[in-house]
């Protein structure tokens, strides 16, 4: 009996085990490994193009005084925010049209449209934007037709914000739209019959309830449009050096990995630092 | 809300405008894949399929898409049941730390891609992995199992717990549990899941690019020629994975929302 017992807890166990143990064993093995290798491959060396494990801070110190690291650091974050901040202002009226201006049926279809380009290639898109944007492109065509012309309107911030608006826009939209769906509708209702107009409900009930997914979608197109290198490389025209093209250039170049491994970190830190500031904001007591 | 008529058309036109500048993209690159200028401007030359026979002739192009197709054929189903198991655990089973073990899995999409490719490429050279399909496979499946996850645990958020355990109740060993209650429910999202992580797997380029060497995926592929110069041939394959990518998602879609809507009605 205390045999079956315990051949019974412990099929219970492996049962579970079975269960909990797959994904967040590969995530160790193939995530958390190579995470931690940065790491450590931050502080190696290189001597003679080979790289050797050793424990030296010259690469941290070489990176960390270097200006061109700075400025490329700034022209990253500046631009990140920047995207962040117009997807968000574009995205308002869309989240708040898909929530509330939209039957259920017409509100699935129109969230459905804006997801299918978050899975798309965006490489391909970029390339698209080039077509339009570049010299005899279509818009300054479209433009001249119309008797105003243009510079070219490639490696410009312009295009870049063009770049990254397309890579954030779907997330951003579809997560305001959510947190404005799952807002009590009871609220709206109240502001109205407290007397409020539409601009008053819009802002002293509605984006304030809503701020933790106007924050959150803030955040995702900061952290995506930090990472990106595609825009910046195809639509900026290599004008503007970002982390990310640091990253992939000292990498392209030969031994180097160690001082990008710095800038990795680097970013890293940056994308903690923002994620926890703006989750702290967002759930804050208003 | 209450707003007027206008205000009202106004906002739905602006999601419109949203809406064209997202797909814009992609339907200029059908227009110049079938126009025989070299340069793409307006007015347009004349209706070709010349761009492609010239990739489909191209075998860089073939051996790329043969890649494709072999790493989300492997990492789809791998990155599903791992995501399958992790979502069922959440759902079933307690333990300390399980949060942090949630956010410890849905963080790789949010590690820039360039530093998980920087990561992956040191960590995999020193397995003897980088620079091979397997390497591409490993990394893929790191990238798209949160992604199987999220959409099969909404699913699992949806079904009545108790179901099981009256299963159980009722005699049925922990698998047989399962196996008529947990997986009949689960089957549409578990195809979703399938679809989804194909078409992540299918666009990924920047990893790919760092840990596959000279093992190209289409992706990779189409990140060569945007190296090399403007070229209509980046239309033509760009077409041909706009077609496939946005097919893959339609169907996952299908499959989350028809259930969806099943259970409202």
């Amino acid at each position: 009996m205390t045999s079956f017992v315990h051949s019974h807890r412990l099929s219970r166990m492996a049962y579970r085990a079975l269960w909990s143990l797959p994904l967040p064993i590969w995530l160790v093995g193939f995530f958390l490994g190579p995470m931690i290798l940065l790491v450590w491959l931050s502080f190696w060396d290189v001597r003679n193009f080979l790289m050797t494990p050793d424990f030296q801070l010259a690469n941290w110190q070489k990176i960390l005084s270097a200006n061109y690291f700075w400025a490329a650091y700034m022209r990253t974050f500046i631009i990140a925010m920047s995207a962040s901040a117009l997807a968000t202002l574009v995205a308002l009226p869309c989240a708040l049209a898909i929530s509330f201006f939209l039957s259920h049926r017409a509100r699935l279809i129109i969230l459905g449209l804006f997801v299918v380009p978050f899975f798309t290639s965006y490489l391909v898109r970029i390339y698209s934007w080039q077509i339009y944007l570049t010299e005899n492109g279509i818009v300054m065509k479209t433009l001249a037709a119309i008797g105003m012309e243009t510079g070219s309107l490639l490696n410009t911030p312009l295009a870049l914000m063009v770049g990254l608006v397309t890579l954030t826009l779907p997330l951003v939209i579809v997560i305001q739209s959510i947190s404005m769906l799952s807002l009590d509708r009871t609220l709206i209702d109240a502001a109205y019959n407290l007397g409020c107009g539409p601009r008053r409900v819009l802002f002293a009930t509605v984006l304030p309830a809503t701020r933790p997914g106007i924050v959150l979608g803030a955040l995702f197109a900061f952290i995506f449009s930090f990472g990106d290198f595609v825009t910046a490389t195809y639509l900026g025209g290599g004008k503007f050096t970002t982390l990310s093209i640091l990253i992939a250039d000292t990498v392209k170049s030969g031994q180097q990995w160690p001082r990008a491994a710095v800038v990795a970190l680097m970013m890293i830190a940056t994308l903690l630092v923002t994620a926890l500031a703006s989750i702290t904001y967002a759930y804050r007591r208003a | 809300m209450r707003v007027s008529q206008t205000t009202r058309r106004l906002t739905i036109a602006f999601v419109g405008l949203a809406l064209i500048f997202l797909y814009a993209p992609i339907l200029t690159n059908f227009v110049f894949s079938l126009n025989s200028d070299r340069f793409p401007t307006i007015p347009l030359g004349d209706f070709t399929l010349d761009w492609y026979r010239l990739i489909l002739a191209d075998a860089l192009v073939i051996d790329a898409f043969k890649n494709t197709i072999k790493v989300a054929l492997i990492v789809a189903p791998i990155a599903t049941a791992m995501g399958f198991a992790a979502a069922y655990a959440d759902y079933r089973f307690d333990f300390i730390g399980k949060k942090l073990v949630l956010i410890f899995a849905l963080m790789p999409p949010l590690i820039p891609l360039v530093v998980i490719g920087l990561s992956m490429l040191a960590y995999l050279s020193r397995i003897g992995l980088s620079g091979t399909l397997p390497a591409v496979i490993v990394s893929h499946i790191v990238l798209t199992s949160p992604f199987a996850m999220a959409i099969i645990r909404l699913r699992f958020s949806q079904i009545d717990g108790d179901l099981e355990f009256a299963a159980q109740n009722l005699g049925a060993s922990n698998w047989r549990a399962f196996r008529e209650v947990i997986i009949p429910a689960t089957k549409t999202s578990i195809l979703a899941a399938l679809l989804l992580c194909m078409a992540v797997s299918f666009d990924e380029y920047a990893v790919t690019w760092f840990v596959g060497g000279l093992e190209e995926t289409s992706s990779v592929r189409i990140l060569s020629f945007l190296q090399s110069a403007v070229s209509p041939r980046i239309n033509a394959i760009g077409s041909i994975t706009f077609v496939t990518s946005i097919s893959l998602i339609l169907g996952a879609q299908f499959l989350v929302l028809r259930r969806l809507t099943k259970e409202a009605s």
